[in-house]
């Protein structure tokens, strides 16, 4: 059984709601981590991001300037001079299919719909600590591994050639954000 | 947690992607313990959360103002596009907090109205009753949220918002198949 040292973690949380901020904080802390930085908006996320260099992102979808789902785009820039790797975790009140799909294409690497749950946030980022995906680059997305099966039937124009499918078996982030866990 | 070297990154090509590995920069954090470890990072937490709810209350208040300010906007104003854009947001905060402060069929009333803002073609020609409907509502089930008998009242109202709100949504998108598959999407916020 694992448990995650979270005081040696650093957080950044981004939320333009103040009280889902404190939230989160009181969350994070009681898990026992210290380092919590927090923005409230994409704009601001994004030069703490650089500044602070933390190792996990939690952000909200929608927020004023850019919202989250542009932060995680500017992140996953396999070439800027940040951390383009950091696990990005979205917390949002979006409960959409089509916004999960959208989500994931964009380079995030968790899901978590709102309602929130000390027990959903957990588990979100002990995933992220204990089982990283590799990251793929193509001509259109860079980002963790988005295959979480092995599909050797799969032939659509989506399908990647050359080489073989190596994929570590986890649930589907839908199936995930279905669960709450 | 510090960095002290930077990871070595591995990279694969192939012909349309590349795989790119390194080892787990986070896996200094774990820890292994045993099962019988008393320390619940969970219940640790729920309990910190429990410390927070004297405030829920006095923050739903908020959100509730919030709302109705926006609402009063776009009643002296119409819908401009950033008066619905706050109409949205502080509807859409609701229907993601709202369950946590104790809320929940605010929560229900908050998603339909986000849902009519979302999908109706033009909002000027939503019938204002069903937003003001929507926004008394919410006012309503905050204001008597402390009255046991009150909650039946706030569930059946918020549900048949909800109903009325997606038939009018239905009737108004059957032209617009898109729209018409994310209104009838099941959600995917686990059940209570």
């Amino acid at each position: 059984m694992f448990r995650i040292d979270f005081n040696k973690l650093r957080f950044l949380v981004c939320d333009d709601n103040p009280h889902m901020r404190r939230i989160l904080r009181t969350l994070l802390h009681s898990f026992g981590a210290r380092e919590v930085y927090e923005a409230e908006d994409g704009a601001t996320a994004l030069e703490m991001y650089t500044h602070y260099v933390p190792d996990i992102v939690i952000t909200d979808w929608s927020m004023p300037i850019f919202d989250g789902l542009e932060l995680a785009q500017m992140i996953r820039q396999p070439e800027s001079k940040g951390n383009p790797y950091a696990p990005i975790i979205m917390l949002t009140g979006h409960s959409e299919k089509r916004r999960v799909t959208v989500a994931r294409d964009a380079g995030v690497t968790e899901f978590l719909a709102k309602p929130i749950s000390a027990k959903g946030l957990y588990q979100r980022i002990l995933n992220v600590v204990a089982s990283p995906r590799p990251f793929i680059k193509t001509k259109t997305y860079f980002g963790p591994d988005r295959r979480r099966n092995t599909n050797n039937t799969y032939i659509g124009p989506e399908r990647r050639v050359g080489g073989e499918v190596e994929v570590l078996q986890q649930p589907s982030l839908l199936d995930k954000a279905r669960s709450g866990v | 947690m510090r960095k002290d070297k930077p990871a070595e990154i591995k990279v694969k090509t192939f012909a349309t992607h590349h795989v790119i590995t390194q080892p787990n920069p986070l896996r200094k954090v774990l820890r292994r313990v045993d099962e019988k470890d008393i320390d619940d990072p969970v219940a640790r937490a729920e309990q910190a959360l429990a410390g927070l709810s004297g405030e829920f209350r006095d923050w739903m208040l908020v959100e509730a103002e919030r709302l109705a300010a926006a609402h009063t906007a776009i009643l002296k104003n119409g819908f401009t596009h950033k008066a619905a854009e706050e109409l949205f947001r502080a509807a859409h905060d609701i229907k993601g907090d709202a369950a946590t402060f104790g809320y929940p069929s605010a929560a229900v009333a908050a998603e339909s109205l986000c849902r009519i803002i979302e999908h109706a073609p033009d909002l000027d020609k939503v019938p204002p009753e069903l937003i003001n409907h929507h926004i008394n509502a919410i006012q309503a089930i905050v204001r008597d949220h402390t009255r046991l008998d009150s909650v039946k009242v706030a569930t059946e109202l918020s549900r048949k918002l909800r109903g009325v709100a997606d038939e009018y949504l239905m009737h108004v998108n059957r032209d617009r198949p898109e729209h018409l598959e994310a209104i009838l999407a099941p959600s995917i916020v686990p059940g209570e």
